[in-house]
C-alpha cells in the first residue's frame, strides 16, 4: 500500500493536542510508517506554499485541531480542506470551540483591551493594539484579522470526523491510527467516541439519590466510589458524551464535559441544567434562590468546552 | 424604529391542565389582553426543557413566558416544581448570554385566573416593549 500523507494543523489550540499525538509513544513509529507528514507546524519545518503547490485531494487526512477566531486560521482550514480527502476536526477546540470559545462571552475589543491594557503586565498607557496593516521603513507588516467570534472548525469548512477531548485520550487516536491503516473508517459524519452519556460507562454508584448542596471541587474530598453529582459536585456525565474512560472520574474529580454532548443532544448547558435541576431537591423559592446561588457561573460550567457549537454561540453584547 | 412601534413577539409556553384553561377563560370573559403572546400548549409546566427556550430566542423570540399551575396544584404532582427550579437557574445562564432577565418570565396561573392570565401577558409585552427587540444573530 502506497504511504498515507498526513497533515497535521493547530488553529486557536493551547498546543496540547499536538502533544497527545507524540503521546502515542512508540507507536508514532507506526505512525510514520503509515504516513507522510506533509505539514505539522509544531514538529516540522514545511511551510503554507509547500501545500498550495499540491493537488486538490491530494492530502489523504488532516489532523486538525483548534479553533477559528482569526483570518489566518480561516484562511488555513479552507486551504487543508481542498487539500484534503480527509478532514479530522482534532481536539475540543476544533469540535465545539473548546476554551478558547469563552471569548464568545465577550468581544474582540473587550479581549484586547484585556490582554493589552488591563493585564497587570502590561505597560500600555498609549493604548497601543496590534493593527492588521503597519507601514514600517521596511514596507507593510500584516497580522490576521482577530475576530469578535470563536468558531469549531465544521462552522467554517466541512469536516469528516469528530476527535473530541481536550486533548483525545491516547487510545481513540490510536484507534483512528488503526483505522486508516486498514482503511475501515466509520462513516464520514462519525465522532470517534461513544454514543452514550459519560454516565453510561462510569464505574460509580448512582443510586437515585437527591441533594441539597452543591459543593465546589475544593470544598469536599468526595468518595471515591459514589457518583460525585449525588454528592453535590457539579459533575458534567449526564450531559456529555462517554468514550474517555471516565478519565476524571477515576482521579475523583467530576468530569468537565470536554468530550461534548452525547448523540441526539443539541445544547450541552441546557441538558446539564435540566439534570441539576431535576436532582436538586427543594421546593420553597428561598431555598432555590440558595441553589441558583451555589451554581457559580452556570454558562461557563456548563458550556466550558461548548461555546461555538452551543445554541447560543455566542454572548449577546 | 422606535420602542412605541415595536410589536414584540413572545412565545408563551402554557400548561394543559392551568395556565391553557386560564388563558381560554380570559379568552372567553373578554379580558383584554395583548395579542404578542404566542401560546404553545404542553402537558405541563415541567416539560419545559430549556431547549425550548434557547430554540424560541434562537428563531426570533423576544421574551418567553412560561406558565404552569400553582405550586402543589401541578396535574402530575411535582412537574412545577422541577420548573420552579430550572427556570431561576436559566434565567442566571442567559444572563450570562446577555438575554436580559425580564426576557423570561415563569408564574403560575390556574384555570379559573382568566384576568390574572391577561395582566401577566399585559405586564410581560410591556416590559418586552421596553426592552426593544432581541437580536437573534447579533452581538459582537
Ligand atoms: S482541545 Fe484542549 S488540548 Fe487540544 S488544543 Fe484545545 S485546549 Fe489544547
Ligand atoms: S454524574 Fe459523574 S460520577 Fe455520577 S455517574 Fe455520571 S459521570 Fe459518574
Ligand atoms: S471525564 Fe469529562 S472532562 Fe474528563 S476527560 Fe472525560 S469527558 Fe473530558
Ligand atoms: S400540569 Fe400544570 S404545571 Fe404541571
Amino acid at each position: 500500500m502506497p504511504k498515507l500523507k498526513m497533515a497535521l494543523y493547530w488553529a486557536a489550540s493551547c498546543g496540547g493536542c499536538d502533544v497527545a499525538v507524540l503521546d502515542i509513544n512508540e507507536k508514532i513509529l507506526d505512525l510514520a510508517e503509515l504516513a507522510d507528514i506533509v505539514l505539522w507546524p509544531i514538529a516540522m519545518d514545511f511551510k503554507y506554499h509547500h501545500i498550495e503547490a499540491m493537488d486538490d485531494g491530494s492530502i489523504d487526512v488532516c489532523l486538525f485541531n483548534g479553533s477559528v477566531r482569526n483570518t489566518e486560521q480561516e484562511k488555513i482550514a479552507k486551504l487543508l480542506r481542498q487539500k484534503s480527502k480527509v478532514m479530522v476536526a482534532f481536539g475540543s477546540c476544533a469540535c465545539f470551540g473548546g476554551i478558547p470559545a469563552l471569548a464568545n462571552f465577550f468581544n474582540r475589543d473587550l479581549a484586547f483591551e484585556r490582554a493589552y491594557v488591563e493585564a497587570p503586565t502590561n505597560a500600555n498607557t498609549e493604548r497601543v493594539f496590534p493593527q492588521t496593516s503597519t507601514q514600517v521603513e521596511e514596507g507593510e507588516l500584516e497580522l490576521p484579522e482577530f475576530y469578535d467570534t470563536v468558531s469549531a472548525l465544521d462552522q467554517v469548512v466541512a469536516v469528516e470526523y469528530y476527535m473530541p477531548g481536550c486533548p483525545p485520550p491516547v487510545d481513540l487516536i490510536l484507534k483512528v491510527v488503526d483505522a486508516l491503516a486498514t482503511s475501515s473508517l466509520p462513516p464520514p459524519g462519525s465522532v470517534i467516541a461513544l454514543e452514550k452519556t459519560l454516565c453510561d460507562e462510569c464505574p460509580r454508584t448512582k443510586e437515585e439519590k437527591k441533594i441539597t448542596k452543591i459543593y465546589r471541587p475544593h470544598e469536599i474530598i468526595p468518595e471515591p466510589e459514589k457518583c460525585l453529582l449525588e454528592q453535590g459536585l457539579i459533575c458534567m456525565g449526564p450531559a456529555t458524551r462517554g468514550g474517555c474512560g471516565a478519565r476524571c472520574i477515576e482521579a475523583n474529580m467530576p468530569c468537565r464535559g470536554c468530550f461534548g454532548p452525547p448523540a441526539g443532544v443539541h445544547d450541552q448547558g441546557a441538558k446539564m441544567l435540566s439534570a441539576l435541576a431535576s436532582i436538586y431537591d427543594v421546593k420553597d423559592e428561598a431555598e432555590i434562590a440558595r441553589m441558583v446561588d451555589e451554581v457559580k457561573d452556570p454558562a461557563g460550567t456548563f458550556y466550558r468546552f461548548g461555546m461555538s457549537t452551543s445554541m447560543m454561540k455566542r454572548k449577546r453584547i | 424604529m422606535s420602542n412605541s412601534d415595536f410589536e414584540p413577539k413572545i412565545v408563551g409556553f402554557c400548561c394543559n391542565w392551568c395556565s391553557y384553561r386560564g388563558a381560554d377563560m380570559a379568552g372567553t370573559a373578554r379580558v383584554k389582553s395583548a395579542p404578542n403572546v404566542r401560546i404553545v400548549r404542553v402537558m405541563c409546566s415541567g416539560r419545559v426543557d430549556p431547549v425550548f427556550v434557547l430554540k424560541a430566542f434562537q428563531q426570533g423570540a423576544d421574551g418567553v413566558l412560561i406558565l404552569g399551575c400553582h405550586p402543589g396544584d401541578c396535574h402530575y404532582v411535582e412537574g412545577n416544581y422541577k420548573t420552579a427550579r430550572r427556570i431561576p437557574l436559566l434565567k442566571k445562564m442567559l444572563e450570562q448570554l446577555g438575554i436580559e432577565d425580564e426576557r423570561v418570565r415563569l408564574d403560575w396561573v390556574s384555570a379559573a385566573e382568566g384576568a390574572r392570565f391577561a395582566s401577566i401577558v399585559n405586564e410581560m409585552t410591556a416590559k418586552v416593549k421596553e426592552l426593544g427587540p432581541f437580536r437573534a444573530n447579533g452581538g459582537g
